[in-house]
């Protein structure tokens, strides 16, 4: 890998160490410029995950593509982990025929370079846990990130005690560290994540591990009211959620909704030649259409 | 940078002593290695068990119960006992064992799953999970939770549900459910996975007793702290005029996760003439790959919860483990020991599934002991160390379990019933 150098315009990084208040600090990212967009025009933001790698990296890039043109609003590309510990049997499988392909981080930031290179504009987040991160160096990857266009990192093992090294480096590169909250979470996590967060604030649907659900969470609505309360930052709601009725739902109390093991699911069942087509369809299903 | 001390006194501590150092700092570090990277789902019940067990650590009532259970359900103290014909063997230093293999259930692992246990009890958690390896720690925490009346679900890879047969019929006989782990490696790094996400799913209502010095704070602490028994018993022991009459020069204990190790270093630590080594297994010879010599042959990364040292391929992915015992086939181990190796304070060493096989042998035939292949590494190790040292100089050796597990795998690598 060559040493990689930030060309792309980016938002200024607040300076000075201190975490930066949630309201106004940074210059809106392309993250919180596809929120306000959809908040706009009054839809719910889409965002689908998918595994990179899964079931081959040249699938993974079609599907992003046909995904991006059937109007998703943020994706999320998973970079496979060999002990995906917050994860449910979709993501652990999708995982380890990722890695069985020999999909590593960089390659997953290879994808993205390939996928701004065709012209797909729409925000990327790189989901993955925080080990690999560390052994290619976090301000490497930062750095990395900056320069082939990912927008921002979700680490799911990385809870804000553990976060300084990366939010420093995500600082410094112009990058959003989005972090997780959950129904478990107190209200001082909660304002703890206000603080540092950037993008958009990643809220667990329930108390658990990702995969596909027949219902969401009864405590959703309360919950999220205790999320809106710290922060203006969008919230999109991920984990368990399936259906174009979930969307429907988690849309009354958020901002976005992340689709992961449902959509993967979903493809698993269409040759690779047929998954950017059939999740294109499923995109729009996930809109009612 | 102040060197915060969050520890509270251990003189409170069930065997007391003073606690030896000042570590680990009150985010759960040791030195650059610990922490605590969780799901932030778990993060408020981590906080909950942090302050729970710094309250019970202080607690007399606390102490005393499980000062109590040490002695009257697991036959603690154990003995220090001088091992005569393996001495002669060596030719060189006195070889003491340190008798676990005698504690109700057969290892070291009841000791912490009494104190765990009786942790969860005080949170008021009635539903108990685990990870097990060589099923000890899964019949210890079984066994505990059926003396509490709690309910117990242990997960475990099939390949060590295969190898480790009777482990998982006292288990069911004691109550526990064994869920059988199908991912990955199938053994104990997929377990303990296993046994995350299971508590991430039913943090709620449920307690996880971890087996060793391992997993996010305050695990590695805590788990160390309940099997300095081990330590603080070996230090009073050896001083009595018929044993070693002072301290010993040396100390070896097998190192999977770290606990048994660390249960008898800790109160050593301070103790700078006393040599402290740590032995890893090197399944087939740490040059072939398949090994479990995390300390000997990994980098630095983070798995289940804590910074420490990792068998791991150069883009941070975890490498599969390999040793014949399964309580050592696990490619982290604890950040103490990270922590220990990097400071010079232990060193730690290999010995491969062959060298235990040997010594498990030796042990029996010339001590009428049959250890745990796991404590046959250390064996292995410590016959080797005494041969080197003078006849006046003593070696510890913690004989962390008992060999009966292991019959099945014996049998067959000894093709006994040919
Ligand atoms: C007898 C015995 N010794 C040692 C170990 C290794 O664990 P630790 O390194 O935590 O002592 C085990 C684990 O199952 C065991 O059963």
């Amino acid at each position: 890998m060559t040493a990689p150098v930030a060309a792309r315009p980016t938002p200024a990084a607040p300076s000075g160490a201190a975490p930066a208040p949630a309201p106004g600090a940074p210059a809106p990212s392309r993250i919180a410029a596809a929120f306000a967009r959809s908040r706009a025009e009054g839809r719910t933001a889409l965002c689908p995950f998918l595994t990179a790698g899964y079931p081959d990296l040249a699938t993974t890039e079609a599907t992003v593509l046909a995904l991006a043109e059937a109007g998703a609003d943020v994706f999320e590309i998973g970079v496979p982990f060999s002990d995906p510990l917050a994860d449910g049997t979709t993501i652990q499988r999708t995982s380890q025929g990722a890695l069985a392909n020999g999909t590593r981080l960089a390659d997953c930031f290879a994808l993205v370079g390939r996928l701004r290179g065709r012209g797909v504009a729409v925000p990327i987040v790189l989901m993955g846990y925080v080990n690999p991160m560390l052994q290619y160096g976090l301000d490497r990857a930062a750095a990395e990130a900056a320069a082939v266009g990912v927008d921002g990192f979700i680490v799911p093992d990385l809870p804000t005690e553990e976060s300084d090294d990366l939010l420093a480096a995500c600082r410094a590169h112009g990058r959003d560290l989005v972090f997780l909250v959950a129904p478990t979470s107190t209200d001082d996590r909660l304002r703890a994540v206000a603080e540092r967060a950037s993008g958009f604030v990643y809220c667990v649907s329930l108390t658990g591990v990702t995969g596909a659900r027949a219902d969401l969470d009864a405590g959703l609505p309360g919950y999220l009211a205790r999320v809106r309360a710290v922060t203006d930052l969008p919230l999109a709601v991920g984990f368990g959620i399936s259906t174009a009725e979930h969307v429907r739902q988690v849309g009354a109390h958020a901002d976005g909704a992340v689709v992961a093991s449902a959509l993967i699911n979903h493809l698993d069942g269409f040759s690779p030649a047929a998954q950017p087509a059939a999740a294109a369809a499923f995109l729009r299903g996930l809109r009612g259409e | 940078m102040a060197v915060e001390t969050v520890a509270p006194p251990v003189a409170d501590a069930p065997v007391a002593a003073d606690a030896p150092v000042a570590w680990p700092d009150a985010q759960g570090r040791f030195g650059a290695f610990g922490g605590t990277y969780a799901p932030e789902t778990l993060m408020p019940a981590i906080a909950e068990l942090k302050a729970a067990y710094a309250e019970a650590r202080l607690d007399p009532a606390f102490n005393a119960e499980v000062a109590r259970l040490l002695r009257d359900f697991v036959g603690r103290p154990t003995p220090l006992y001088f091992a005569p014909r393996l001495t002669a063997h060596a030719g060189g230093a006195r070889i003491f064992l340190k008798r676990e293999d005698l504690a109700h259930t057969g290892a070291h692992k009841i000791n912490n799953a009494v104190g765990q246990g009786l942790l969860a009890q005080r949170l008021g958690k009635q539903r108990i999970i685990a990870e097990t390896g060589a099923g000890q720690h899964g019949v210890a925490v079984a066994t505990v939770c059926a003396m509490l009346g709690l309910g117990c679900v242990v997960y475990m890879g099939e390949v060590d549900i295969a190898r480790q047969a009777p482990n998982v019929a006292r288990m069911r006989l004691l109550g526990a459910e064994v869920r059988p782990v199908s991912s990955g490696s199938r053994t104990l790094k997929d377990a303990t996975n296993e046994a995350i996400r299971d508590w991430v799913t039913n943090v709620r209502d449920t307690f996880y007793i971890i087996g060793s010095v391992v997993g996010m704070h305050p695990y590695p602490m805590m788990t160390r702290d309940f099997q300095r028994v081990i330590g603080d018993e070996t230090r009073r022991q050896a001083q009595e005029p018929d044993q070693i009459g002072g301290l010993p020069n040396a100390i070896v204990a097998c190192v999977g996760g770290g606990s048994n190790a660390m249960g008898i270093f800790y109160p050593f630590l301070g103790d700078e003439e006393v040599a402290l080594i740590g032995v890893e297994a090197a399944g087939e010879g740490v040059a072939s790959g398949r090994h479990a010599a995390t300390l000997s042959a990994g980098r630095v990364g983070v798995l289940h919860g804590s910074r420490s040292y990792l068998l791991q391929d150069e883009a941070g992915q975890v490498i599969e483990a390999h040793s014949i015992s399964a309580g050592l086939d696990y490619p982290g181990v604890g950040p103490e020991h990270a922590y220990l190796k990097d400071l010079g304070r232990a060193r730690y060493v290999a010995v491969t599934d062959a060298q235990a096989l040997a010594a498990l042998q030796l042990l029996s035939r010339l001590e009428g002991i049959i250890p745990a292949l796991e404590t046959a590494h250390a064996v292995a190790h410590a016959v080797e160390l005494a041969a080197t040292m003078p006849a006046e100089q003593s070696v510890v050796i913690s004989c962390s379990g008992r060999g009966d597990k292991d019959l099945d795998t014996v049998r067959a690598e000894l093709g006994m019933d040919r």
